[in-house]
């Protein structure tokens, strides 16, 4: 809490960043700001110089060619790997030296590139587990059954089938959550994602092995998410009529650093881009 | 895609179970007395008592290896911290609480706090190891409580409690009594245990876990067991419920070593080694991980039916026949072709795990 | 003087136990198994050997060979029966067939011969004097002692040589880092494996035969628990490295000793596993081990 005092809501986004954060979220502290962030693996720069900002509801994209970094970004703000050099702050609060499950109680939840899921685990446990730390009450409750106990399973269930409605999965709740089709596996990582109650969602390459009606519905998805809980998205995704289609700010990665940020015409008609992408023209 | 029943009803079966077997053996036990016919064997009787201990014993191993998902190589190190601590509790409680029942429940209870505390300091610095290190680091320590408790030394006498790790430094005066003796283990025992405190632990302990497994607790121990990166992800603290479990499990063995302590006038420590921590976890392996009643049925016949073997011409190979058909259940039940035929006759027998 | 000679039986038991942790750790690396009927496979060399020049009046040399291919027989007959059929089975079921295998070796041999500890004659240094004077009075080194470690030195270069410069070895260090790529590749995976089995418990032979020659008592349990110290040496210097054996061996050897001259004798199973605690919780994969942290 100490910490948050130092960056007082209505702190003004910094100017390089302005372009991409949407108007109506300029003047409210940015839900991530990342600063000269950087990672090495052994003598290998992974990532360096990674400076972003990202505000309150806006959803932001991450792209790059194969190999490029970003699901390290991702590994970097969730603390899966501790970064070599540079800040994040969420939320305007430091969180140098955080746990991954710290992070995500401080409101960043992620979907991963690989689907995991708690497999053995009903559909609707494993939205349970992401309500965790939203339901309080102690081992010795849930041992010996206690009226809170009863009380909180009881929003919890509710909560749960909530949730997945959002991508009308209710009737899925009982089901195996290993067992479920490739698509329904990942709606339910990103239900699970939400559960923890996040104002910052990643979702690493959402659309894989979609096809194109299927991604269509989850754009349409993504940007009720937003507008549901008014939180903010960013997205790893190679589907470029996704990333061009819902996302306000959009961010190029290549060998680990940033070669372009902006709008997606921007994006688009960046020769940068084009050269990262298509190699250069001869 | 699989459905997953609900947990609740096949909770409520087990206790079912259990209390039905109790209660079948306590009528054959009065029709016996009354009729003077043998329906149950003195062997038999003599074994009741144990098979509970090893039921609560495998049903809490069930809990780190089938629920956690972590090898645990040593559990019989914890049921000897809680038979030692238990027999010492009684011993010290012996004028305090004349009333045996009472007796034998505070000294359950010291068990299975020195069962928790064992728990605690294997856990905690160990659970950050994974895999077979932790498998290595478990057995190491069942090695170690057995070693250390063959040289330990227990006694009373006017000048109050002595503990001591050798014969020569165990100054107790005359009229003392020596409770734990070294490598003789604890002598002079009050066998206070009875099937009843057995069956009541057994219930305990089903209360313990089931509701634990199906808690807030439980399922956040079941995400750390799917995929812990996951869990971590969804706001999860590993080191917290992977040490809820493994310390919950340790205290139950702990209570039920301290009933199979003082189920016997004497014990030694040799008693508790690596073999009877492998015992128990073949019982849980056997018995489906993280299936609570097949951990009940599996140590109950599976401790049964090899000690009862010990009355016939066979007996030498009593332990030959028990490798032979471990290796073989072993094998059947990981042959594809065998699991193909059992899904077509019993369909949803797969993935049932944490459901029992 | 005490603590030279506490050191050379130290290395010398040491060097016992990495030869068997040899075989566990290579077995470990390719099949990723902990093979609990290792320890008894050392009792059944021993056992061999035993009989072969107490009943059957063979010289040791014989008696050492026939051991260590009666062993090999054995090792790779318990893969392709108990193992090969679980390839594909969880590891807590494959672990549970390998205790099987060893209650089933241990209870055999006792059907076969006995329960009663038998008395082993040593292999070397039975006539006359069995000890190398090294200064009279004080310091010696006794000719089992002096085999053993020779004999590990032999196993660890001819086993360093075999992976690193034979078709064989590579296709062993191929299969321990990827089996599905090693198959693509054209390596004959199950060969390999059985001839892993073949090597380690051909190691587990020899071992048997030096330990029982050092320490003459010889019973069906008598595999057991040098069988899980091994084992221990094996993490104790990172599980599937060869060099991480041997070092874990004679560290594991060297303590056992020290711990039972200067702490307690009673205790010195206890040292040893409580410094193996230690050493994991400061380097996770034990000392040579490599840590690969899972990848996101």
């Amino acid at each position: 809490m100490a910490e948050k005092k130092q960056f007082q809501k209505g702190k003004m986004v910094p100017v390089p960043s302005v372009s991409i954060i949407p108007e109506r979220d300029l003047g409210k502290t940015p839900v991530l700001e990342c600063s000269h962030l950087g990672i090495d693996f052994g003598g290998l720069t992974a990532v360096n110089e990674f400076n972003i900002t990202v505000g309150r509801t806006e959803i932001a994209g991450l792209i790059g060619p194969n190999g490029a970094g970003k699901t390290t970004v991702f590994n970097l703000l969730t603390k899966v790997y501790q970064p070599t050099r540079g800040t994040i702050l969420l939320d305007g609060m430091d969180t140098h030296g955080k746990t991954p499950a710290q992070i995500n109680r401080m409101g960043v939840a992620r979907t991963f590139q690989n689907i995991r899921l708690f497999n053995n685990l009903s559909v609707e446990d494993n939205v349970k587990i992401g309500l965790h730390n939203q339901e309080r009450y102690s081992m010795f409750s849930g041992i010996l059954r206690l009226p809170r106990y009863w009380r909180q399973e009881k929003a919890a269930h509710e909560r749960a089938l909530e949730l997945l409605s959002i991508f009308d999965m209710q009737d899925l709740a009982d089901h195996q959550a290993g067992s479920l089709p490739y698509g329904a596996q990942r709606r339910l990582e990103i239900v699970r994602a939400l559960a923890t109650n996040p104002s910052l969602l990643l979702l690493d390459e959402p659309a894989a092995g979609m096809n194109p009606s299927e991604t269509a519905e989850l754009m349409e998805n993504i940007v009720k998410i937003r507008d549901t809980f008014q939180i903010a998205i960013m997205l790893i995704e190679h589907d470029m009529s996704l990333v061009m289609g819902i996302c306000e700010g959009i961010c190029v990665l290549n060998f680990g650093q940033i070669i372009a940020k902006g709008t997606a015409e921007e994006i688009q008609s960046n020769p940068v881009v084009i050269e990262a992408y298509l190699g250069k023209q001869q | 895609m699989k459905k997953i029943n609900k947990n609740a009803r096949s909770g409520f079966l087990n206790y079912g179970i259990v209390t039905a077997a109790f209660a079948a053996i306590q009528i054959l036990l009065l029709v016996q007395k009354q009729v003077r016919v043998t329906l149950v064997s003195n062997t038999l009787q003599s074994l009741l008592v144990p098979a509970c201990c090893y039921i609560v014993m495998a049903v809490s191993l069930n809990l780190t290896v089938g629920v956690l998902g972590e090898l645990s190589l040593g559990h019989a190190g914890f049921m000897s911290l809680g038979a030692f601590s238990g027999i010492v509790a009684s011993f010290l409680l012996a004028d305090a609480v004349p009333f045996v029942p009472l007796r034998l429940a505070l000294s359950m209870v010291v068990g299975a706090v020195f069962g928790a505390l064992g728990g605690v300091i294997v856990g905690v610095p160990v659970l950050r190891l994974q895999g077979d290190y932790l498998a290595i680091v478990t057995l190491a320590f069942g090695q170690i409580i057995k070693n250390i408790i063959m040289v330990l030394y227990v006694g009373v006498d006017g000048k109050g409690f002595h503990v001591a790790l050798s014969s020569d430094r165990f100054n107790l005066e005359p009229d003392g009594t020596a409770i734990i003796k070294g490598p003789m283990g604890a002598v002079g025992v009050q066998k206070l245990a009875s099937f009843t405190a057995g069956f009541v632990l057994i219930l305990i302990t089903l209360l313990v876990v089931q509701n634990l497994v199906n808690s807030r607790s439980g399922r956040a121990i079941m995400a750390l067991r799917d995929n812990r990166i996951a869990a971590e992800s969804v706001g999860i603290n590993t080191t917290k419920y992977k040490l809820m479990a493994f310390v919950t499990s340790a205290a139950l063995a702990g209570a039920a070593g301290a009933l199979f302590g003082l189920n016997y006038s004497s014990t030694v420590a040799a008693k508790f080694d690596f073999n009877t921590s492998i015992l128990v976890l073949v019982f849980v392996v056997l018995g489906g991980l993280g299936s609570i009643r097949g951990s009940i049925i599996a140590a109950a016949l599976l401790y049964v039916l090899p000690e009862l073997l010990r009355q016939f011409d066979i007996a030498e190979y009593r332990m030959l026949i028990y490798a032979v058909v471990l290796i073989l259940v072993m094998l059947a039940t990981n042959n594809d072709r065998l699991k193909a035929l059992v899904g077509r006759v019993i369909p949803g027998r797969k993935g049932a795990a944490a459901n029992g | 003087m005490s603590f030279l000679n506490n050191v050379i039986t130290g290395v010398s038991l040491g060097s016992i136990y990495a030869i068997i942790a040899l075989g566990y750790t290579m077995v470990y690396g390719i099949a990723k198994m902990l093979n609990f009927a290792h320890g008894d496979v050392i009792m059944v060399g021993a056992y061999v050997c035993f009989f072969a020049m107490g009943s059957f009046h063979l010289p040791p040399v014989a008696g050492v060979v026939l051991a260590v291919l009666v062993c090999t027989v054995l090792g790779m007959a318990i893969e392709r029966l108990a193992y090969k059929p679980l390839r594909a089975a969880p590891s807590l079921a494959v672990l549970i067939t390998a205790i099987g295998v060893s209650y089933f070796l241990q209870n055999s041999a006792q059907l076969l011969w006995g329960a009663a500890t038998k008395v082993f004659t040593p292999i070397v240094g039975t006539s006359g004097n069995s000890s190398l004077e090294l200064i009279p009075g004080q310091l010696s080194i006794s000719y089992v002692a002096v085999l053993s470690i020779v004999c590990c030195i032999v196993v660890m270069v001819g086993l360093t040589l075999f992976t690193g410069q034979t078709k064989l070895g590579k296709a062993m260090r191929a299969c321990s880092e990827d089996k599905g790529a090693a198959q693509l590749m054209g390596i004959d995976v199950n060969a390999t494996i059985s001839m892993t089995f073949a090597i380690g418990s051909a190691l587990a032979a020899l071992a048997g035969v030096l330990m029982c020659s050092a320490y003459p008592t010889l019973s069906p349990t008598t595999g057991s628990l040098p069988g899980i110290k091994a084992f221990t040496a094996a993490v104790f210097g990172g599980i599937g490295s060869v060099p991480g054996a041997l070092l874990g061996g004679i560290l594991l050897g060297v303590i056992e000793i020290f711990a039972g001259a200067y702490v307690s004798t009673d205790l010195s199973d206890a040292v040893v596993f409580a410094v193996l605690i230690i050493v994991l919780l400061v380097r996770p994969a034990g000392l040579l081990g490599r840590y690969v942290p899972e990848k996101v």
